[in-house]
C-alpha cells in the first residue's frame, strides 16, 4: 500500500523499500501498543484496586516469587524480540545491497552542501537528478567532517565519512521532489545542509543523461537577479553569507559590490564580476580579512549560467 | 519483628544530636568525611548542575518556537545544545543518584557507619568541582559546539575550548572511579552482621552493579578523550583520515564507554523503583532474585551492545548484526524489571505520597522509553530514524522518565531522613502532576516529529514541522514550572517543615532504624539483621504485631 501522502506517523512512501520499512515500523508499534496498554492497564487497576484507604491498612498477599509467571514474561518477549531481530536484519540487507543494474550516483558531501556527481562527468549541487523507476545507488562521501545522507521519503540514510565510502540505493516510483537532509551533526549550519531529490520520468532522465545538462542548469528566458536570488538559497550560499550585513561564517553579500575589500595577506581587492567568480571557483586564492578560510570550492558543481545569475544578484544587494 | 526495632535503635522521644549540627562552621563540611555530608554536598553540586543543563534546555527548546532565528543564532544554539547535553550527563545525571542519594543512604542501608574509604570520598566530591569548574570555565571562555559526543573530525578542528572541555570530562571520570570503587568495598566488606547478599536491598544491587561498570567502562572514555586532546594540540592523527587515521574509531571508542554509561544512568533509578514500589505497596518485592541478578547481567551485557549506535556509519553489517542482536538480549532484564514493580502492586497498600507519584510516573514513562528502544535495536528500522527527533525522544523517556522521575521520587523519599522535615505534601502533588503533563507534551511530540523525518541537532526546521515544535515548547514551561516550584516548597521544608520521624513511610531497610537525621556514626551499636529488606506484615500474617 503505497501512502504518498504519509500517515500520521511516517512521511510519504515514495521509494520501493518504504512499504517495506514501515510493514516493520507497524508490527513494533502494535507491539509498543499492546505492551504498554497491558502494563498501564495493570498498574491502574491494582493502584485504584488496592489503594490505601487507612492507615494500619496492610497488604492481603506475601506473594513474592511464581514461577511459571517468571518464565512466561521472559521467554515470550524474548521470542518476540528475536522476530524484530531478524525480520531487521534482513530489512537491512535488503536496503544495503543495491541491485547490480542500479545507475551509480557519487554524492560528496561537504560544511554546508551536496555536490552530486554522475557517470556522464556532469555535477549539480543540493538538487539530486534521477529517474522514476529504477534503482539508483548513492556512493556517498565527505570531503570535511562527518555528515548524513538522508531522505525521508525513501527511508534511506547514510553517514558520509571523509576517508572512507559509505552506500544506499533506492528505487523511487514516481517524478517528484523530495528533501534530503543532513543528520549528523556538522557545525553551524548543519541544519541548513539541504537538498532535494529531483525524479524524473526515466525518459527524460535519459534524454538529459545523454545531453549531459539538467534542468535547472540553464537561465534560458528567465531574469538573471530573480534566478540568482533563488540559486543563492538553493545552492546553500546563504548557509554562510547573509544578504542584510548580519555576520555568519563569512562575510555578508549587502552591498559587496564594487567595494575595496581588505584581504588576509595581501592588497585590497575591488569586489568585481572577475573576484566574486574566484571566490566561488577558487574561495581560499583572497580571503577577506578576519574571516576563516572555510569554503569550498564549487568548481564544477555551478555551470557558468548559474554563476553568472549569482553575480547579477549579488551586484543587486544594494 | 523488624530489624530496627530488635536492634532497639530508635530511642522514641529523645532526639540526639544529628550530622547536620555534630559539627560546626564551613571547615567542618569542605574537609567532612562522613558520607552523609559529602552525600548532600555532592547533591548540592548536581542540582545546581541540572538547574545549569535545564536553564540550556528551556532555551534550546525557546529558540525552536519559530523557524529561523527566534532568540539566539545558530553557533549559540549549537553551543546551548552541547551545553545542554554535557551538564546532564556528566555533571547531573551520572553522579546524580549514586554519589548524592547513593553517598547518603548506602552505609545507612547496610548498618555501616561509613564507607570503606571516607578520605577517597572526600576526594571524589572535590575532583568532581575541579571538573565541574573546568567544564564552567570552558563554557565562559566561548563555549565548546560538538555535541556531548565530541565527533571527529569535527571535534578535532573546530576552534573552541575542546580540549578543556574534554578535560573536565576527563577529570569528571575520576570522581566517578573513586565513587565506584569506594562502594564496591563498601558493599563487600561492610555489611553488618547478617546481612546477606540476599537480604541486600535492592538499590544496593543496584548501586552495585552500577558501580562494577563505572570502575570498568569510566578509563575507557578517560584514553578516548586523552586521545581527543593529543590528535588537537599534536595532530597524532588516530581520528584524522588525511594522517591514515579513522574518524570511526572515535565513535566505537566513545559509546564503548557511553553506551554502558546509559546503564550507570539507569540502574540507580531502577534500585529506587525497588524501594519504592515496595514500601509505599506495603509489600515484598515480587521476584527479588530476579531483579538483583538483572541488574548483574545489565552490567555485563551492556558492554557488548555499543555498535547500534552505529548501524548507519559505515560500520560493517555484520557486526551491526551481532550489536542488534545483544542489543534485544539487553532489553530482557529491563523489561523483567518492569514486570516485577507492576506485579508487586497486586493485593498491595498503596499509598499514593509523592514518592510513589515519581515512581508510577517512573513506571509509565521508562515503559514508554524502553519499547520504543525496540524500533532502533531493529536495524531495518534504525536506518530511517537514526538521528532524528525519534532517538532525541526515546532517549528523554528513558534518561528523564526514567532516571529522573527516580531521582526526584527517591530524593522526595529519602529528604525527611537527610533533613529531619517533612515538605508540603500537597504542592509535591502539583509539582508532579505538572511534569507528567509537561513531560509527556514535549516529547511525545518529539517522537511523531522524529518519525515523520525531522532530524536531531537542527537550528531551523522545514516549515510542516513548526506547530509540533511550538507545541513541545510549550511543555516543556510546565516541566520549568514543576522544578521551581519543587525547588520552592523542599527549601521551605528546612525551615517550615513538620519535624519527621525515624521513619515516616513506614519502611523496612536499615536507614529507617536510626533517627532522623542520623547521628554523625549513623547507629549507637551495629544492628544484626534477621531477615530481608522487604518483609512487612501482611493480613495473611495475621494481625500486624506492634
Amino acid at each position: 500500500m503505497a501512502d504518498t501522502n504519509g500517515s500520521f506517523w511516517l512521511p510519504p512512501q515514495s521509494s520501493t523499500v518504504a512499504a517495506a520499512s514501515d510493514s516493520l515500523f507497524d508490527f513494533i508499534y502494535w507491539l509498543n501498543v499492546i505492551f504498554f496498554v497491558g502494563i498501564t492497564v495493570a498498574t491502574v487497576y491494582f493502584v485504584v484496586r488496592y489503594r490505601r484507604k487507612s492507615d494500619d491498612q496492610l497488604a492481603t498477599s506475601k506473594v513474592a516469587h511464581n514461577t511459571v509467571i517468571e518464565a512466561a514474561w521472559t521467554f515470550i518477549p524474548l521470542v518476540l524480540l528475536v522476530v524484530c531481530f531478524a525480520w531487521g536484519f534482513r530489512l537491512f540487507l535488503h536496503q544495503s545491497v543495491a541491485p547490480g543494474d542500479a545507475l551509480q550516483i557519487e554524492v560528496r558531501a561537504q560544511q554546508w552542501s551536496w555536490g552530486f556527481a554522475y557517470g556522464n562527468g556532469t555535477q549539480t549541487l543540493n538538487e539530486l537528478y534521477v529517474p522514476a523507476g529504477r534503482p539508483v545507488k548513492m556512493l556517498i562521501s565527505s570531503k570535511d567532517v562527518l555528515h548524513s545522507f538522508f531522505v525521508p521519503d525513501f527511508r534511506v540514510k547514510a553517514d558520509a565519512v571523509p576517508g572512507r565510502y559509505t552506500s544506499v540505493w533506492f528505487e523511487a516510483m514516481e517524478p517528484g521532489e523530495h528533501q534530503i537532509y543532513c543528520t549528523e551533526y556538522c557545525g553551524t549550519s548543519h541544519s541548513g545542509m539541504l537538498g532535494t531529490v529531483k525524479v524524473l520520468p526515466a525518459d527524460e532522465f535519459d534524454k538529459m543523461y545523454k545531453q549531459g545538462m539538467w534542468p535547472g542548469q540553464t537561465g534560458a528566458g528567465r531574469d538573471p537577479v530573480e534566478w540568482g536570488a533563488e540559486l543563492f538559497t538553493s545552492k546553500t550560499c546563504n548557509a554562510c553569507h547573509s544578504v542584510d550585513g548580519t555576520r555568519l561564517v563569512g562575510p555578508s553579500l549587502k552591498g559587496v559590490f564594487g567595494k575595496q575589500e581588505p584581504i588576509t595577506g595581501g592588497p585590497a581587492v575591488a569586489v568585481d564580476e572577475n573576484y566574486i567568480r574566484e571566490s566561488i571557483m577558487d574561495p581560499n586564492a583572497k580571503i577577506v580579512e578576519g574571516y576563516p578560510p572555510a569554503m569550498p570550492s564549487f568548481k564544477g558543481q555551478l555551470t557558468d549560467d548559474q554563476i553568472s545569475a549569482l553575480i547579477a544578484y549579488i551586484k543587486s544587494l544594494k | 519483628m523488624s530489624s530496627m526495632t530488635q536492634a532497639g535503635l530508635v530511642h522514641e522521644g529523645e532526639q540526639e544530636i544529628s550530622y547536620l549540627r555534630a559539627k560546626k562552621g564551613i571547615w567542618s563540611w569542605l574537609y567532612t568525611i562522613d558520607h552523609k555530608r559529602i552525600g548532600v554536598m555532592y547533591l548540592v553540586a548536581v542540582l545546581l548542575a541540572f538547574l545549569l543543563g535545564g536553564v540550556a534546555a528551556l532555551l534550546v527548546r525557546a529558540e525552536l518556537f519559530t523557524m529561523g532565528k527566534t532568540i539566539m543564532e545558530a553557533d549559540t544554539y549549537n553551543r546551548m545544545f552541547t551545553l545542554h547535553g554535557l551538564a546532564m550527563v556528566f555533571l547531573f545525571i551520572i553522579p546524580g543518584i549514586p554519589a548524592a542519594l547513593g553517598n547518603f543512604v548506602l552505609p545507612l542501608m547496610l548498618g555501616a557507619k561509613d564507607v570503606a574509604f571516607p578520605r577517597l570520598n572526600l576526594a571524589s566530591f572535590w575532583i568532581y568541582c575541579t571538573g565541574m569548574g573546568m567544564a564552567l570555565f570552558a563554557i565562559v571562555s566561548g563555549g565548546v559546539d560538538t555535541g556531548w559526543t565530541f565527533y571527529t573530525p569535527y571535534s578535532a578542528t573546530v576552534s573552541g575550548p575542546v580540549v578543556m572541555m574534554t578535560m573536565a570530562a576527563f577529570v569528571l571520570g575520576f570522581s566517578s572511579i573513586f565513587t565506584g570503587l569506594n562502594f564496591i568495598v563498601t558493599v563487600h566488606k561492610m555489611r553488618a552482621p547478617g546481612m546477606t547478599w540476599g537480604r541486600l536491598p535492592l538499590f544496593i544491587w543496584a548501586i552495585y552493579a552500577t558501580a562494577v561498570i563505572q570502575v570498568m567502562a569510566t578509563p575507557v572514555l578517560a584514553i578516548t578523550l586523552l586521545l581527543l586532546a593529543l590528535e588537537r594540540t599534536m595532530g597524532i592523527g588516530i581520528f584524522d583520515p588525511a594522517l591514515g587515521g579513522d574518524p570511526v574509531l572515535f565513535q566505537h571508542f566513545f559509546w564503548f564507554y557511553s553506551h554502558p554509561a546509559v546503564y550507570i544512568m539507569i540502574l540507580p533509578g531502577m534500585g529506587i523503583m525497588s524501594e519504592l514500589i515496595t514500601t509505599f505497596s506495603r509489600k515484598t518485592i515480587f521476584g527479588y532474585r530476579a531483579i538483583a541478578l538483572s541488574s548483574i547481567a545489565i552490567a555485563v551485557i551492556s558492554f557488548l551492545v555499543w555498535g547500534h549506535h552505529m548501524f548507519v556509519s559505515g560500520q560493517s553489517v555484520y557486526a551491526g548484526m551481532v550489536f542488534s542482536f545483544l542489543t534485544f538480549l539487553v532489553a530482557i532484564p529491563s523489561a523483567i524489571k518492569v514486570f516485577n514493580w507492576t506485579a508487586t502492586l497486586y493485593k498491595g497498600s498503596i499509598d499514593l505520597r509523592a514518592p510513589m507519584q515519581w515512581a508510577l510516573q517512573f513506571l509509565i514513562l521508562f515503559t514508554i522509553g524502553g519499547l520504543t528502544g525496540i524500533f532502533l535495536g531493529t536495524m531495518g528500522t534504525d536506518i530511517h530514524l537514526h538521528d532524528t527527533y525519534f532517538v532525541v525522544a526515546h532517549f528523554h523517556y528513558v534518561m528523564v522518565g526514567g532516571t529522573v522521575t527516580a531521582f526526584i521520587g527517591g530524593l522526595h523519599y529519602w529528604w525527611p531522613k537527610m533533613f529531619g522535615r517533612m515538605y508540603n505534601e500537597k504542592l509535591a502533588t502539583i509539582s508532579s502532576v505538572l511534569f507528567f503533563i509537561g513531560f509527556n507534551v514535549t516529547f511525545f511530540t518529539q517522537f511523531i516529529l522524529g518519525s515523520r523525518g525531522m532530524p536531531r541537532r537542527y537550528y531551523n526546521y522545514v516549515e510542516e514541522f513548526q506547530q509540533l515544535h511550538q507545541i513541545s515548547t510549550v511543555g516543556t514551561w510546565f516541566i520549568g514550572a514543576s522544578f521551581l516550584l519543587m525547588l520552592g516548597y523542599l527549601l521551605a521544608s528546612l525551615r517550615t517543615g513538620a519535624k519527621a520521624g525515624a521513619n515516616p513511610w513506614g519502611a523496612r531497610s536499615l536507614e529507617w532504624a536510626t533517627q532522623s537525621p542520623p547521628i554523625e556514626h549513623n547507629f549507637h551499636e551495629i544492628p544484626t539483621v534477621q531477615e530481608g529488606p522487604y518483609e512487612f506484615p501482611t493480613t495473611v500474617d495475621g494481625p500486624a504485631k506492634a
